[in-house]
């Protein structure tokens, strides 16, 4: 944090540097070392993303750091920085499992844990199968790639609203299916509360990610150079013989990266529960994005909600950069 | 080169899968808002027993659906330009230059992907109310603030994505510009931007998409007049009477001019991340 603004407090003083280096190009005076010609340029043309990033994001992050210390409630929303400093009680009840709003927020992070195990398994299998079969052209190749991509391109609530259509318990698609058709069901279930409605969530969730891992990978299989796959067919290989010798192993570092942003987006997702669900989700299906919405600004406990955040960070900063080294050494490894 | 049966009948499979699997919501979609309320309020039936066009007109009517509209369409549009600009400046100056604080402002812009959007829906919600207060600038409730708001959600990504991009221009290109007089902006401008059309044409796609589709941040920042689609659908599914129909017309309507110009612009979304995300 604080080096971004050092970066910041750079560019303002360097700003005067600017024109005087870009004359000096546009003179074409003899060669001028880089660090001197471009002046304080790169730092004018950051500047924008800077000044954004640390109003929207950076420091938005620090005072929900800083409300997360004191007991915020609804009294003091007017004048937050009026709140009681209240120490790490905030934290206490959120990590006192004994307690209710603690064994709730244990239990979302399972419902989470689990949500986004599944969620991101299937979205990325499905992704990688459906790039891999599209790598060979065949007729029909751009139409299928058209349609794969078109739940990405809908709009999450237009989508996630048809979803919980089909997911009515008297009127949906899904139950006419399992019950009426098929008869699987004895009765015709309920998706959106109860038990059933993790499964409602992880199907939507799937349907809605899995497109973008398959965008992923179609661009990660173009860099793979065609010479592998001919000199392979030359040796003899069949082609499930180059999928799993050339194809999958030239994937790995896709792979790795696809695998950590659907993680983070699948583990942060507010907008599919949201939508599916409405402001409080079932207790089988309560993402912890949903929780602590519902604990701030529903319950209109600022305080805990912030400390709840911040826990939820650092536990997806703890899990990044351990899912960073284990792949990096990974990569030394097979580079060795 | 010759495939063998079993590859071709695990391919016919998993892609009748998968095509079924994406199509599914876009048929129910289009077949329910055909239909009349008494068929989408009883049990669900593949073919609709008579088709009718009345939801279409009835959508404008319920909620404010062309109020709405026309608030996603500036927001979701003023977001993506400006963050277009702002992302092609940053990754100029990160693809071409040396300077000190270069990997700082890479590895801090790139971790704000990973915050939680709740963790600053609040904080930012309480800036923005005492920067009204101070200054009397309304950033929180109008189409400004969410402009401002979402066109930093798509910025660290657009920015990887082009420094990759730019980098993959060869240097000699603008350096040429360079010695021919041009300005470090001439050489941008001139030089690698029409070489970065893909690229530059990929995040744009992506800052749209990523603006039209919020939720989180819709829901709390706006009012009755400047509240987006993202928020206003939700108008016909609150009610004691949910209008399926019109529901599903809706969303339809909102979803074919986002669908239509991805579907154009696909080819240049692939190219862009294989040139910028995928390395």
């Amino acid at each position: 944090m604080t080096a971004t603004v050092t970066t910041d407090s750079r560019t303002e003083k360097s700003d005067r540097v600017t024109s005087r280096g870009t004359g000096g190009a546009r003179r074409r005076l003899p060669r001028i070392p880089d660090r001197i010609r471009q002046g304080g340029l790169p730092y004018l043309l950051l500047l924008p993303a800077v000044l954004l990033e640390l109003l929207v994001h950076v420091i938005p992050m620090i005072i929900g750091i800083v409300m997360s210390f004191r007991q915020l409630t609804q009294f003091y929303i007017n004048n937050w920085g009026g709140a009681p400093w209240s120490g790490f009680d905030n934290y206490r009840i959120a990590v006192d499992v004994n307690a209710p709003i603690g064994e709730a927020l244990l239990h979302s992070f399972f419902v989470t844990c689990v949500f986004t195990f599944f969620a991101v398994g299937l979205a990325w299998l499905f992704g990688v199968a459906a790039a891999i079969m599209l790598q060979e052209n065949f007729r029909g190749r751009g139409f299928l790639r058209a349609i794969f991509l078109v739940p990405y391109a809908l709009p999450v609530y237009a989508a996630v609203i048809t979803w919980a259509f089909m997911f009515q318990r008297d009127n949906g698609l899904v139950n006419h299916v399992l019950h009426d058709q098929l008869g699987i069901t004895d009765q015709p279930s309920f998706w959106l509360i109860g038990d059933n409605s993790i499964y409602a969530l992880i199907v939507v969730s799937v349907w809605k990610g899995w497109p973008f891992a398959f965008l992923i990978v179609m661009a990660g299989l173009q860099n793979i150079p065609r010479e592998l796959y001919e000199a392979s067919a030359i040796d003899g290989a069949g082609i499930w013989q180059q999928i799993r010798k050339i194809t999958l192993p030239a994937l790995r570092p896709v792979n790795q990266v696809l695998v950590l942003v659907l993680f983070l987006w699948t583990f942060n997702d507010f907008n599919t529960p949201y939508v599916l669900f409405g402001k409080a989700a079932p207790e089988n299906a309560d993402l912890i994005s949903i929780h602590i919405y519902q604990s701030s600004f529903v319950t209109w406990n600022f305080g805990t909600g912030s400390a709840m955040s911040v826990l939820l960070l650092l536990f997806l900063l703890v899990v990044t950069a351990v899912y960073l080294l284990i792949t990096s050494r990974g990569r030394k490894g097979a580079d060795a | 080169m010759a495939a063998p049966q079993s590859f071709l009948w695990t391919r016919r499979v998993i892609l009748t899968f998968l095509a079924a699997f994406a199509l599914l919501p876009v048929y129910v979609m289009v077949s329910s808002s055909l239909k009349p309320l008494q068929d989408v309020s009883g049990k669900f039936h593949w073919i609709p027993s008579g088709l009718t066009v009345k939801p279409y007109f009835d959508i404008w009517d319920t909620v404010p659906l062309a109020r709405y509209f026309v608030n996603s369409l500036v927001v979701a549009g003023t977001a993506t330009v400006l963050s277009v600009i702002i992302a092609v400046f940053s990754a100029y100056a990160v693809s071409r230059y040396k300077f000190r604080g270069k990997r700082v402002f890479t590895v801090t812009v790139l971790s704000t992907q990973m915050f939680p959007g709740i963790l600053f829906l609040l904080p930012l919600f309480l800036i923005f109310v005492n920067i009204g207060n101070s200054t009397g600038i309304a950033l929180y409730g109008s189409r400004g603030g969410l402009i401002l708001t979402y066109l930093t959600f798509s910025l660290p990504f657009s920015i990887w994505m082009l420094i990759g991009y730019f980098d993959s221009i060869p240097r000699d290109l603008d350096e040429a510009a360079l010695v021919d007089g041009c300005g470090p902006l001439g050489a941008l401008f001139r030089v690698v931007v029409p070489a970065a059309v893909p690229g530059i044409v990929a995040v744009a796609v992506y800052a749209f998409m990523t603006a039209w589709g919020e939720v989180l941040f819709a829901s709390v920042m706006t009012n009755d007049t400047t509240r987006t689609l993202a928020v206003g659908l939700q108008g016909y599914a609150t009610q004691n009477d949910v209008y399926w129909n019109q529901v599903m017309a809706a969303s339809l309507v909102v979803s074919v001019p986002i669908v239509a110009g991805f579907l154009l612009l696909q080819r240049y979304l692939v190219a862009g991340l294989t040139a910028g995300a995928v390395k």
